[in-house]
């Protein structure tokens, strides 16, 4: 039996006073494709940002690779806040492309592309040139890998962030709603170069959207996410297509209708 | 002819003008620099002593922090800090180090989060953060009022004479003092100096404020 890459062990958050995330529980198998859909607010992102390291959880237990995210044993096997370096470990494995993609913007495409492998993989240089080139003519820009992020279209923006993500080689990528600060002639060539990361295989993914035909497409699993729990789960057909819960059911036809 | 006189006297000034501007620059860079990223540091110590630093250097007015670093020191506690100039130096560095390390400190608070989220994603050290993502671009975002700071240096270089230094200023001082009828000339080539001396630094602020639109655009 395959070992799940993520886990999460009955992960709660709060902000404050307020509990946003209610007791998850999540499997990730290596290589799958989840599609993590739910009403604004109900929790979508601060899930994937938890794994990402961005917040930290207020209870439960999350695991890459059967190893606590959170927590690590110090010299006297007691279970202690996790440090920098533990953090920078398991981090290794995990990527993350960003609404407003935030690329640097005092660097150039190329330089985007190159800066994480070579300062913090250590890697010769004129080698990460090399893959960053064939990394950004893979998501079709290799004319512009000179240029800054200010002179690119958000499309072409997110590509570029795309790309930086994968040559750090994660095996999850975390996607949070990448196309929805986008003009909408502008989305379907960033869901082209998913769909094409989708099919290539091998590397984990979880996509907070909106966009419904393309979770049918390429999801493995959709989840529903609703005010901090897993409402429904399950194969994308029976999720988008034949939904159980009320809940879901209004949220579907809400969204449909809203479009 | 007198103007050339005059010039001419004027010039034996600007050498220390020139030098304790220079001087001033450098060594109120570094501080501004070392105070600004101390007080974002996660350091309770630290970001106190600097906090402390920053209020009682901007509280107080910079002639009294001359005259305390050249008459009050060495007599209350015998500390002696060198040639005048550096007194000079270290009270101009002191006194503006502390005005611009709050826009070190703004400017690097008003770098986007996603910025540092996007560094953390890709797995940089906290170090490598400030070094390569943060620093850089809150650098270029501060270039444009740090220019103007160095204008204002330059103004408060005038100060200097105060404690005994033969400045631009001095010079014009003496001659007008044995040619009192001559006083609008003197002071009328020592404005236009001032200004020579300021116009490289106002064409620096201009050019950044090009960069500053250039290089921070939100990617
Ligand atoms: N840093 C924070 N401080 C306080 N509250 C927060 C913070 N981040 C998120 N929240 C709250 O947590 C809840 C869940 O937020 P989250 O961003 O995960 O929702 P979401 O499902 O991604 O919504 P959306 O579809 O609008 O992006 C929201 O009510 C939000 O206001
Ligand atoms: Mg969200």
């Amino acid at each position: 039996m395959e070992e799940p890459i993520v886990q999460y062990k009955n992960i709660r958050k709060s902000f404050g006073d307020v509990e946003v995330l209610k007791g998850i529980n999540l499997d990730i198998m290596p290589g799958e494709k989840v599609a993590l859909i739910g009403p604004s607010g109900s929790g979508k992102t601060t899930i994937i940002r938890l794994l990402m390291t961005l917040e930290q959880p207020t209870g439960g237990i999350i695991e890459v690779n059967g190893e606590n995210l959170w927590l690590m044993q110090n010299k006297k096997n007691e279970l202690v806040e996790a440090d920098d370096k533990h953090l920078r470990k398991i981090r290794g494995d995990i990527g993350m492309v960003f609404q407003h993609f935030n690329l640097f913007p005092h660097m150039t495409i190329l330089e985007n592309c190159m800066l994480a492998p070579t300062i913090v993989k250590k890697k010769d240089k004129a080698d990460v040139k090399k893959t960053a080139l064939e990394m950004l003519d893979k998501v079709g820009l290799s004319d512009k890998v000179d240029l800054y992020p200010s002179q690119l279209s958000g499309g072409q923006k997110q590509r570029v962030a795309m790309a930086r993500a994968l040559m750090m080689r994660p095996k999850v990528m975390l996607f949070d709603e990448v196309t929805s600060a986008l003009d909408p002639e502008l989305v379907g060539e960033v869901l082209e170069v998913i769909r094409d990361l989708a099919k290539a295989g091998d590397m984990a993914m979880i996509l907070v959207t909106h966009e419904m035909d393309f979770a049918l497409d390429i999801a493995d699993r959709v989840l529903f996410l609703n005010e901090g729990t897993i409402e429904e789960e399950g194969h994308p057909t029976e999720i988008l297509v034949n939904p159980k819960s009320e809940r879901l059911k209004d949220f579907l036809t809400r969204f449909t209708n809203s479009r | 002819m007198a103007i050339t006189e005059i010039t001419l006297m004027l010039m034996r000034g600007i050498k220390v003008t020139l030098i304790v501007l220079v001087l001033s620059i450098i060594l109120s860079s570094l501080i501004a620099l070392i105070a600004g990223l101390s007080r974002v540091y996660h350091n309770k110590l630290l970001t106190g002593f600097t906090g402390f630093y920053v209020e009682i250097f901007r509280g107080t007015s910079l002639i009294v922090q001359l005259f305390w670093f050249s008459y009050a020191l060495p007599g209350l506690f015998n500390i002696h800090l060198g040639s005048d100039i550096w007194v000079a130096v270290l009270a101009i560095s002191l006194n503006y180090g502390a005005y611009m390390s709050e826009i070190v400190r703004g400017a690097i608070l008003s770098v986007p989060q996603g910025q540092t989220e996007a560094s953390i994603a890709l797995n940089l050290t906290r170090f490598q953060r400030m070094r390569h993502i943060i620093v850089p671009q809150a650098i270029r975002m501060m270039l444009p009022e740090y220019g103007n700071y160095l204008i204002q240096i330059l103004k408060a270089t005038s100060l200097v004479s105060l404690i005994g230094l033969t400045d631009l200023l001095y010079y014009g001082n003496i001659y007008r003092s044995t040619h009192l009828t001559e006083a609008p000339t003197v002071y009328m080539i020592i404005l236009l100096l001032y200004f020579l001396l300021a116009l490289p630094l106002i064409g620096f602020t201009r050019k950044m404020e090009k960069v500053a639109k250039k290089g921070v655009v939100h990617g």
